[in-house]
């Protein structure tokens, strides 16, 4: 008989409660997850999977809204890098996201969606909840943690927050805090939302008009800081979009704006605002040095975990020097630590994408841990 | 593989279970060796990203960075020993770089090819050109070795910074060879110092 706990498209609700950082609590707690592969009997291959902002736990499989492949299928799988032969991977769709965990389009205890009513979560606030979806799953202590941009938040913070649990971390194109700049693009994102007259104070859920608008303009500037200048340029150019001569106007006239004004619109078919909101504020309350006393370090001083951290050469909105500036800590904290910054011309968005040498990278951490 | 004869010399040289961090560690060659056989924690630096990428396919804990810039990170005897094997004539400052090792680690091991071995004396001598050997193979306009050095160059310099040699060794092609007139015979070196 099938472990039910184990499979594509979980959900489990937990009583909790979740003390959240903000001071709330959050109960029950629901969490949709996927495992992929099979955990071996001492439960000593688990590999939990952390996404980024806009990601969900369809890591590997077809997404349900999109009928597109999973996120990370060129990473995640048989005979992949995080080869699921081997490991048993568990991707958790994090809380206060829109695709089965808790948040902000969960129904509260009066059988309304919860809004704004939604407590405010942090990335730690993420992390015990995933920390609470293991303990039913019964696993201790993980074989790796891997995250890259906001799942690289979750990595750290888990080797910071439960550090026996985590024997390898794995962070890649991230940061230990978010910068002003960093802040100031949720800012313009969250304020286009809000902006939209459909958005009511987040109390949009009854009537389906949903502040698409401002949730696509949010995608449209977020989507920006995800891409190189010169990948936008090898892409687009100024080149026009099924014109051959500009038009005077305010249609699409460049491709570059068409391709945007795509992404903004699909982005709004599968997330929901208020739920880009809630996550957007936990990344930007991310400062894993504050929670340490103003030093990085302290957050990992003794740790036995062994770390990785990449970057990527073109990637400036989590750019190198923050990758350092983990290293550093790290170093500080005499952790067992490699880094390196990959060469790839698709800026932020990279770790996603077609980088052979990340593949080398990620299967040759993981391998050396012994499995 | 057997390793490059100035490693061999530091790996049995260095105690086991040591804190270790090799500098500018390439392939870590040495560092594989020294985890295998001294069930020593070492770490690695190096420069060149496809050797980093090996490193840590070797399960290895290796950062990509480079000796004249990134050292300053580390906290202060953070090491049983500092390594630094022929990548001090290829740094910016070598006198800065040497400061960074004796800080980092106890103790540092320095090996560098001799410039001031006979053959290399006679290249220049009657070549009148820049010596191109087995041992330094690289042309004057692409060679790594900015900063060339020979045995009595850093003897001097040694000394001159209060630096103590607690062992040194001295190579002709794999063959350990004395200490005599090593300056004019060995095509390599090996110091072991500390502050």
């Amino acid at each position: 008989m099938a472990d039910a706990r184990f499979g594509l498209d979980r959900k489990l609700t937990l009583d909790g409660p979740l003390a959240l950082d903000g001071g709330g609590i959050l109960a029950p707690v629901d969490i949709a997850y996927e495992t992929y592969g099979t955990l071996n009997d001492d439960r000593s291959n688990a590999i939990l999977l952390c996404h980024a902002l806009t990601g969900d736990q369809h890591v590997a499989s077809t997404h349900p809204i999109t009928g597109k492949p999973g996120w990370w299928t060129r990473m995640v799988g048989p005979g992949k890098p995080i080869d699921t032969d081997r490991f048993c991977v568990i991707c958790p769709n994090v809380i206060g996201s829109c695709m089965g965990s808790s948040g902000p389009e969960s129904l509260a205890a009066d059988g309304k969606p919860f809004g704004m009513r939604f407590p405010v979560i942090t990335i730690r606030d993420m992390v015990r909840a995933q920390a609470m979806l293991l303990d039913h799953l019964g696993i201790g202590a993980l074989y790796a943690v891997v995250g890259g941009s906001m799942g690289g938040m979750q990595v750290l913070t888990w080797a910071a927050t439960y550090p026996t649990r985590v024997r390898a971390a794995l962070v890649i194109a991230s940061t230990a805090r978010h910068s002003a700049q960093n802040i100031a693009f949720h800012e313009v994102g969250r304020q286009a939302i809000m902006a939209d007259p459909n958005w009511r104070g987040g109390d949009y859920y009854h009537d389906g008009k949903a502040p698409d608008a401002g949730l696509a303009v949010a995608r449209m500037a977020a989507h920006i800081t995800y891409l190189s200048e010169l990948g936008l340029t090898e892409k687009f150019g100024r080149r026009l979009q099924d014109r051959s001569s500009k038009t005077f106007g305010f249609d699409a006239d460049f491709q570059v704006e068409s391709y945007l004004r795509y992404q903004g619109l699909s982005f709004t078919g599968r997330f929901d605002a208020n739920s880009y909101l809630y996550i957007t504020r936990a990344m930007d309350y991310f400062d894993l040095a504050e929670d340490h006393g103003g030093h990085l370090a302290n957050a990992f001083r003794g740790s036995t975990t062994r770390f990785c951290v990449v970057s990527f050469d073109t990637d400036w909105l989590y750019p190198t020097s923050e990758s350092r500036n983990i290293v550093h800590a790290l170093n500080a904290g005499g952790a067992p630590v490699s880094f390196m910054e990959l060469s790839a011309p698709f800026g932020h968005d990279s770790f996603l994408l077609d980088v052979p040498e990340l593949d080398r990278v990620v299967d040759g951490f993981l391998t050396a841990g012994g499995l | 593989m057997a390793l490059r004869p100035d490693l061999a010399i530091i790996a049995r040289e260095i105690a086991p279970a040591s804190r270790v961090l090799d500098i500018g560690c390439g392939d870590g060659a040495l560092m594989a060796a020294l985890r295998d056989q001294k069930q020593a924690d070492a770490r690695g630096m190096e420069l060149d990203r496809d050797n980093v990428t090996a490193c840590v396919a070797r399960g290895l804990s290796v950062i990509q960075g480079n000796a004249d810039t990134d050292l300053a990170d580390y906290p202060d005897a953070a090491f049983d020993y500092a390594i630094l094997s022929q990548t001090l004539q290829t740094t910016m400052r070598p006198d800065l770089v040497m400061d960074q090792l004796l800080r980092i680690g106890r103790r540092a091991f320095v090996s560098f090819p001799n410039f001031a071995q006979w053959r290399i004396r006679l290249a220049l001598m009657f070549g009148g050109m820049m010596p191109v050997t087995k041992q330094l193979p690289d042309r004057w306009y692409d060679t790594p070795n900015i900063h060339h050095v020979t045995i009595d160059d850093f003897r001097k310099y040694i000394a001159e910074h209060g630096i103590r040699i607690e062992g040194q060794w001295f190579l002709r092609g794999e063959k350990l060879i004395s200490a005599g007139a090593a300056n004019l015979r060995a095509q390599h070196a090996v110091f072991l110092l500390t502050r």
